[in-house]
C-alpha cells in the first residue's frame, strides 16, 4: 500500500516534471500545462484523502520508546513506520525505516499518509511542516522529573489518540502495580549508593558517563532499592573525572548496555575497574555488567528494568 | 641525519647584541622550566575534591583503600603526567610545523594528522571495535592507525625520490586531507546512534583523564622519540627558516630535515592525539607567546615552547577539572576560550 502510494506520487512527479520541460518551449504550452497539472495534482490529492478518512489512523513514531508503548497498547496495527533506531518489538523490523532525531525523511513519511507523527521535543521545525501539511503531530520528550509518571502520562495520551483508551488504562495499572511490586520487594533493606554508567570507552576507564539525578534511570534505581552517588547533580547524564569517582565511593556499580559491546569477548571488560581499587564497589567485587535495551528505553518494559537492577543490587531479596 | 654547521658559528646574524647562546638558553630553561615543575607540583594539590597530603602519603594505610592516595596516585598524577606531556608534544610540533612549513599560521593539525586520527577514533567509538594493542586501548590504537594513514597519504604526495619536499604541496595536501576526513567523520557520525555521536563528538574536545598510567606508558615512547628528533634540529631549522638555499649553501641537508621535521611532528603530534584527543590552540598560541618572549632563535624557542606547552595544558586542565567541579569542563574548551582571544589579539598587535 504505501509503496503504491510513493509510486504514485513518483509518476505524478514524472508527469509534472515532463510538462514543465514542454512549457519551456511556449507560453500557451506552458499554461495548459500547468492547468493539467495543477487538475492532475487536486485529483490526486483528493485520492490520497478518500480512503484515509475512511481508515483508522496510520501512525509514524520517530521515538523508539513511543513505539513500543503503541504496540503495547494495541495500537502496534496504526504504525505505519519507525524511526531508523526503532528495534522492539520484533515486528518492527518489518516496517519502513524514516529517519530519526537529526534525519527524518519528511518527504517518504508524508507520502506514507500518516494521520498522526509522533516527534521528539527538540524537533520542532519538523514538527511544523507536518503541521503544515495537515497532520497531527504528538510531541514527546523523555522527563528529567518525574520521568517515570511521564512515561506513563504519555501511555495514557496515546491510548486517546490511537483510540485505545482501555488498553493504554491497563497497560498504566500494571506497569504501576509491577513497579510496586518492585519497590516491595526491595522495601526495608539497606540501600546500597550505586554508580550507573551509560557509556565508556571499551577496555579502559576513559570517556566515563553515568547517570545523573534526572532522568528514568535515576528514578528506576530509587525504585531498585538503590541510592544514585550523583543524585545530587540534576541531569540525565553526567561525566565524572576518576577523582570524582573515586570520592564518591559508590559500594556497587552497574554497567547499563542496550546490546553486547561488539566482537564479543566474554565476561566483558569489567577488570578495568579494578585499577580504582578504593571503590567500595570494586574491593567488594559489585561490579556488574546489565545488558538489553529493557534498561536503557523508557517505554513499557520500565518495571523489567527496574527488576532487573533490583536484582543485580538485591539478590537475597528475589530469592 | 640533520647535517649542520656546528652551534655557535651559525648563530643567526639578527641577533648580533644578544648575550651568547649557552647563557641565554640556560636562563630560558631555567624560567620556562621552573613554571613548569611549579604547575606540574600545584596542580596535582588541586581538585574537584580536596585530600589530605599526609593521609595520602602515609604508607600505613593500605593502598586499596586509602581514598586519598588513590585520587592523587590514580586520578591527579597520571593526569597532570598527561597534560605536561601533551602539551610540550603539541606545542613543540606546531615550532617544528611552522618552521618546516615557512608559515605562521601552521598548527599541528593542519597536515590532517589529527583529522585521519580523529576519523579513527570515531569509528571505534561509533562501530564499538575491541582490539587493543599491548597498552593501546582500541580508541587510541585506532587514532593512531588513522594519524599514521594520514601523515603517509600527506608524505607521499609531496615528496619525490631525492629531491626537496614541497612545502605548498605539503600544505594544500594537508588542508585538503584535512577537509576529506572532516567529510567523513560527519558522514561516520550522520550514520550513528544519537548516544554515540555525541560520546564521539566529546572525544574531539579533548580529555586528559587517562583513569591510569597505561595510556601514557602507551604514548610516552613516541613523544620521547620526537624529542629526540626534535633535539638534533634547532639550528637547521634557522637556517631553513630564511631560505632552503641558503640553508643549503651552509651545509644542511634541506631534504633530509624536512623529512626529519615532517616525520618527528607527525609522530609527537600523532601520540598526543591518541592520548588526549585533538586539543587545541596549543601548537600555534604557545609557540608564537614564547617568540614573542624570547626572539626567533629555533635552539631557544623549541625547548622553551615544549615547557610553556607543558605548563600552559597542565593549568588548563587545573581549571577545565575545578571550575566547575563536580562536573568537568572539556579542556579543549578552556585552551581554546584562553587560546583564541589571545591569539586574536596576537595577530591585532602584530598587523
Amino acid at each position: 500500500m504505501a509503496a503504491r502510494s510513493r509510486s504514485l506520487i513518483a509518476r505524478l512527479r514524472l508527469r509534472h516534471l515532463r510538462l514543465r520541460l514542454a512549457g519551456s518551449i511556449s507560453l500557451p504550452a506552458l499554461r495548459a500545462g500547468v492547468v493539467v497539472a495543477a487538475v492532475a495534482f487536486v485529483a490526486a490529492c483528493r485520492a490520497a484523502e478518500a480512503p484515509s478518512a475512511a481508515t483508522e489512523p496510520r501512525i509514524v513514531s520517530l521515538v523508539p520508546a513511543v513505539t513500543e508503548m503503541l504496540f503495547a497498547i494495541g495500537a502496534g496495527r496504526q504504525v505505519v513506520a519507525v524511526s531508523s533506531y526503532d528495534h522492539f518489538p520484533p515486528e518492527v523490523s518489518a516496517l519502513p525505516k524514516v529517519g530519526a532525531l537529526i534525519d527524518p525523511d519528511t518527504e517518504r513519511i508524508l507520502s506514507l499518509r500518516p494521520t498522526l507523527v509522533v516527534v521528539y521535543g527538540s524537533q520542532n521545525d519538523v514538527e511544523a511542516r507536518f503541521k503544515k501539511a495537515g497532520v497531527a503531530t504528538f510531541n514527546y520528550r523523555h522527563g528529567v522529573t518525574d520521568a517515570i509518571l511521564g512515561t506513563l502520562d504519555t501511555i495514557t495520551a496515546l491510548g486517546a489518540a490511537t483510540g485505545h483508551e482501555a488498553q493504554a488504562r491497563e497497560l498504566v495499572v500494571r506497569m504501576t502495580s509491577n513497579l510496586d511490586k518492585v519497590r516491595m520487594a526491595v522495601a526495608g533493606r539497606d540501600r546500597p549508593r550505586t554508580l550507573l554508567v551509560i557509556g565508556r570507552q571499551p577496555k579502559t576507564l576513559q570517556g566515563i558517563y553515568v547517570a545523573g539525578g534526572g532522568g528514568f534511570l535515576n528514578e528506576m534505581l530509587e525504585i531498585a532499592g538503590g541510592q544514585n552517588v550523583f543524585e545530587d547533580i540534576k541531569r540525565e547524564s553526567v561525566q565524572p573525572s576518576s577523582e570524582t569517582l573515586l570520592r564518591r565511593a559508590p559500594d556497587a556499580l552497574l554497567e547499563l548496555r542496550a546490546t553486547e559491546p561488539a566482537g564479543n569477548y566474554p565476561g566483558g571488560d569489567l577488570e578495568v575497574w579494578n585499577t580504582l581499587a578504593s571503590i567500595p564497589a570494586v574491593r567488594n567485587q559489585k561490579v556488574q555488567a546489565l545488558v538489553g535495551d529493557h534498561v536503557v528505553v523508557p517505554g513499557p518494559r520500565l518495571a523489567e528494568g527496574a527488576e532487573a537492577i533490583a536484582r543485580a543490587l538485591h539478590p537475597d531479596a528475589f530469592k | 641525519m640533520i647535517v649542520d654547521g656546528t652551534a655557535p658559528a651559525a648563530l643567526p646574524s639578527q641577533l648580533p647584541q644578544s648575550p651568547p647562546i649557552r647563557s641565554r638558553l640556560a636562563l630560558t630553561i631555567a624560567g620556562f622550566g621552573a613554571l613548569a615543575i611549579a604547575s606540574c607540583v600545584l596542580a596535582p594539590l588541586v581538585g574537584s575534591s580536596s585530600i589530605s597530603l599526609r593521609r595520602a602519603l602515609d604508607s600505613s594505610i593500605p593502598f586499596a583503600s586509602n581514598v586519598d592516595a588513590q585520587i592523587l596516585f590514580i586520578a591527579r598524577l597520571p593526569r597532570v603526567l598527561a597534560g605536561a606531556l601533551v602539551g610540550a608534544a603539541l606545542a613543540s610540533a606546531g615550532v617544528v610545523f611552522q618552521a618546516l612549513l615557512r608559515n605562521p599560521l601552521a598548527t599541528p593539525f593542519t597536515l590532517g594528522v589529527s583529522a585521519g586520527a580523529s576519523l579513527g577514533a570515531m569509528l571505534v567509538i561509533i562501530l564499538g571495535g575491541t582490539l587493543a594493542v599491548g597498552p593501546l586501548s582500541p580508541v587510541p590504537a585506532a587514532s593512531l592507525a588513522g594519524a599514521g594513514l594520514a601523515a603517509a597519504i600527506v608524505y607521499a604526495l609531496a615528496n619525490g625520490p631525492r629531491r626537496v619536499m614541497s612545502t605548498t604541496v605539503l600544505l594544500l595536501a594537508g588542508v585538503t586531507l584535512n577537509a576529506f576526513f572532516s567529510a567523513l567523520i560527519l558522514f561516520v557520525q550522520y550514520l550513528a546512534d544519537v548516544a554515540e555521536v555525541y560520546r564521539a563528538t566529546r572525544w574531539l574536545m579533548g580529555d586528559l583523564d587517562v583513569g591510569s598510567f597505561t595510556p601514557i606508558v602507551a604514548a610516552l615512547p613516541l613523544i620521547v622519540i620526537a624529542g629526540i628528533i626534535f633535539a638534533r634540529m634547532p639550528s637547521a631549522l634557522n637556517l631553513m627558516g630564511v631560505d632552503s638555499d641558503s640553508a643549503a649553501a651552509r651545509g644542511v641537508d634541506v631534504a633530509a630535515t624536512q623529512r626529519w621535521a615532517f616525520f618527528s611532528a607527525s609522530l609527537a603530534t600523532s601520540a598526543a592525539v591518541a592520548l588526549a584527543g585533538p586539543i587545541g590552540f596549543i601548537g600555534i598560541v604557545v609557540p608564537h607567546l614564547v617568540r614573542l618572549l624570547v626572539g626567533v632563535d629555533h635552539r631557544i624557542v623549541l625547548p622553551a615552547s615544549a615547557l610553556f606547552g607543558a605548563t600552559f595544558l597542565v593549568i588548563s586542565d587545573m581549571l577545565a577539572r575545578t571550575l566547575l567541579a563536580p562536573v568537568e569542563i572539556p579542556v579543549g574548551i578552556v585552551t581554546a576560550i584562553i587560546g583564541g582571544p589571545f591569539f586574536l589579539w596576537l595577530l591585532v598587535r602584530e598587523a
